[in-house]
């Protein structure tokens, strides 16, 4: 016996689940498949939840959502080997609700979407692996699982299941990733009492820190740093270009950069008795909009990470999975209500979706600066560097006139850089950014 | 047949961590699981089963979350699946579970005569090992606890035999049915569902019975109210200070990193060495 479902969905993560609950609010018949022990068992983010695309699909999410705190206060930090120099940017403002964004743990977060799926009429089996799209010629009718009896036919197949997709490279709609493509992330979540938290960062109940760090921490690759305070724990991570760690001629591995970042001066404090309760890692695809591959096919869309959909630039990710999982949906309730079936054509609208929202116009916009940096690491090392000697230089009174101090700065800016290569580098600052 | 799975729903505790500040557990973000050694009890029944055919019911106390638990029995390939679960029930110890449990499997036995009951051996996150006995000595059943593995069913003479872990070896056992069989962990290996019942598990509206559906005929029997057990302290065990001693294995023959070894016991311990010595005597 094998069913049929107007869509089946592969992977519960937020596009996965923002895909299956849209389809089944709209009446249509889902089947949502998770290899995980439980929707969110396997999930792994900073994590920070933007609350506008969950909005647009669970609009009074607020109430019942496993929130930790709202973020009040965003730290930019450019750390060298013993210092930072950063700008924080706190705004009661952001203590007016609705609030703009949020901490969240995933393995809980992830466990209520998946239960706000179900409540809207999806099927949601986990444990199950799906090994391969079933094909009839050119179309994608189904899926085979790694169970007994494992084909399950669908109309539409949203593939949602994450960075590696490895369905869609079998089925080859995308080729193998790219180590320049993705980064590497590490991360740990810190046990810490509420009142520490609150104390150690100036916030009150349900308000919340995030610093993001970049600079020395990452020796020299591209990357950043950051924390995020929760409840009563704090995140913390780094993550680095996969090719980056590859090259990388200290032979640097993503947990000793983590254990640095932990033991930086400016950082140790922070997390001082923190009991560590969680560690993971993660692969994010990081390559920007040339990266994006063929979205949409017959029978099949691609959402979330499988698509590549991150901005790398502005740690966006979660959003746009779920933007992205919404809007595929949108056009497998299209096509099913026109009738004219499901080839590419017909999908053809979620393809257009996207390019009219902020996911690819945001991708578009910084479609040049995964290059950028990835081709000059001065941005991750010697700016850094210098922009912490500067204000050192001009912070430590020493008896050294201050015209003398600008004369030195200016001057090892000129010897690290010289006058063209910092010239040059604003300017690709400037176009990338634009 | 009709053979009734009680299982329970429990934190993973593998996963589950203690406040270093109040000692109490943390259960928040911790999965919820089907108690391992439920499962055991599971695939046991369901071997019977595929053997002598009948009905699989899963029976679970808990709260509306343990629906989940039962929906994953049913993927393996339970038959039907009941949910005990009212808030006068929150709080109940062994003593209180037991009652309530049997209640629910008297009203099942009402719909269709229960032949077997089994239960894991204990849970893992009490760890009492006492709700199964509860159960068997409240309906009457003859126990059979800790069986390692059934070896004879008679259904037309309703005897069972089963083997049984014991103190020092393992007794057969020779009883009627009906009977409770608590089954003992590594006894079985649970069955990989295939796609068909994972997809009717997801769609299987699971019973739900508040109080009264599940034959509660004493009110003060259950919960908190039917639970005379008192947590009276709880506490983290202190360290140890001893620390492990180190050997050295450099340029020493094992023989001779033994014999040092040895030593360092004996000198640790001066009565086992002479202990040994006696019993060697002998």
């Amino acid at each position: 016996m094998s069913e049929k479902f107007d869509v089946i969905v592969v992977g519960a993560g937020p596009s996965g689940n923002a895909a299956a609950y849209t389809a089944a609010k709209a009446g249509l018949s889902v089947l949502q498949i998770e290899r995980g022990e439980y929707p969110g068992s396997k999930n792994v983010q900073g994590a920070i939840l933007y609350a506008n695309a969950l909005e647009q699909i669970i609009p009074d999410f607020r109430e019942d959502a496993p929130l930790e705190r709202h973020i009040i206060e965003q730290r930019m930090w450019v750390l060298d080997e013993e210092s930072f120099v950063g700008t924080h940017f706190r705004s009661d403002d952001y203590n007016k609700p609705p609030y703009n964004r949020y901490t969240i743990i995933r393995a809980q977060f992830d466990k209520w979407f998946s239960s706000k799926v179900k409540e809207a009429g999806a099927l949601v089996i986990c444990e199950t692996t799906v090994e391969c799209l079933l094909m009839d010629g050119d179309q994608v009718v189904g899926v085979r699982c790694d169970r007994q009896g494992g084909e399950v036919f669908a109309d539409v197949v949203i593939l949602a299941d994450g960075v590696n997709s490895t369905l869609a490279r079998k089925a080859g709609f995308h080729g193998e990733i790219q180590a320049g493509n993705v980064a590497l992330a590490v991360k740990e979540i810190l046990f810490m009492p509420q009142e520490t938290i609150e104390a150690r960062f100036n916030i009150k109940e349900e308000e919340g820190v995030v610093i993001e760090m970049f600079g020395k921490i990452t020796d020299g690759m591209m990357g950043t740093g950051f924390l995020y305070t929760n409840k009563d724990s704090i995140t913390l991570g780094v993550g680095c270009m996969l090719s980056d760690f590859k090259e990388n001629p200290n032979r640097t591995s993503p947990y000793t950069l983590l254990e640095k970042m932990k033991a930086h001066p400016s950082v140790a404090p922070l997390i001082a008795g923190g009991e560590m309760k969680e560690y993971c890692a993660h692969l994010i695809p990081e390559g920007g909009f040339y990266a994006v591959p063929k979205v949409h096919g017959n029978g099949w869309m691609i959402v979330g990470d499988s698509g590549g959909f991150v901005n790398a630039v502005h740690r966006e990710g979660s959003n746009l999975a779920m933007t992205t999982g919404r809007l595929a949906a949108e056009a497998a309730i299209a096509a099913k209500a026109a009738g004219k079936g499901f080839k590419a054509k017909q999908l053809a609208s979620y393809k257009q979706a996207l390019d009219e929202s902020f996911v690819m116009k945001d991708l578009h916009k910084y479609r040049d600066m995964p290059q950028v940096f990835h081709q000059n690491n001065q941005f991750f090392t010697t700016y850094p560097e210098l922009i912490n000697q500067a204000a050192r230089s001009m912070i430590t009174v020493d008896g050294i006139d201050k015209k003398t101090k600008e004369k030195e700065i200016f001057s090892n800016f000129r010897k690290s850089r010289s006058l063209t290569g910092l010239a040059g580098d604003a300017l690709k600052l400037w176009r990338a950014f634009r | 047949m009709h053979i009734v799975v009680c299982i329970k729903q429990v934190p993973d505790s593998a996963q589950i961590r203690v406040h270093p500040v109040t000692n109490t557990i943390m259960r928040q973000g911790v999965p919820a699981i089907v108690n391992p050694y439920d499962l055991f009890a599971l695939e046991e029944a369901l071997r019977l089963k595929d053997k002598f055919g009948g009905k699989v019911t899963m029976l679970c106390m808990g709260p509306p979350q343990a629906e989940d638990a039962l929906k994953k029995c049913i993927s393996f390939g339970a038959d039907d699946a009941v949910l005990v679960t009212d808030r006068s029930f929150a709080g109940a110890d062994t003593l209180a579970t037991s009652y309530a449990l049997a209640a629910a499997v008297r009203q099942i036995g009402k719909e269709q005569k229960v032949d077997i009951v089994f239960t894991g051996k204990q849970t893992i996150d009490g760890d009492t090992a006492q709700v199964g006995p509860g159960i068997a000595k409240r309906l009457g059943l003859q126990l059979l606890t800790y069986v390692s593995r059934i070896a004879d069913l008679d259904l037309e003479n309703e005897t069972i035999t089963v083997e049984r872990r014991a103190e020092g070896g393992v007794q057969v056992l020779k009883t009627a049915v009906p009977c409770l069989i608590t089954m003992l962990e590594g006894t079985n290996e649970m069955r990989f569902a295939p796609l068909e019942n994972m997809i009717h598990a997801a769609r299987y509206p699971v019973r739900k019975w508040n109080k009264e559906a599940a034959g509660i005929e004493d009110v003060t029997k259950i919960g908190l109210k039917g639970s005379p057990t008192v947590v009276s302290k709880v506490f983290g065990p202190t360290p140890r200070a001893e620390k492990a001693l180190m050997q050295s294995v450099e340029d020493a023959s094992p023989r001779d990193v033994s014999l040092n070894v040895i030593q360092k016991i004996f000198t640790q311990h001066p009565t086992l060495e002479r202990d040994i010595l006696a019993k060697a005597a002998v």
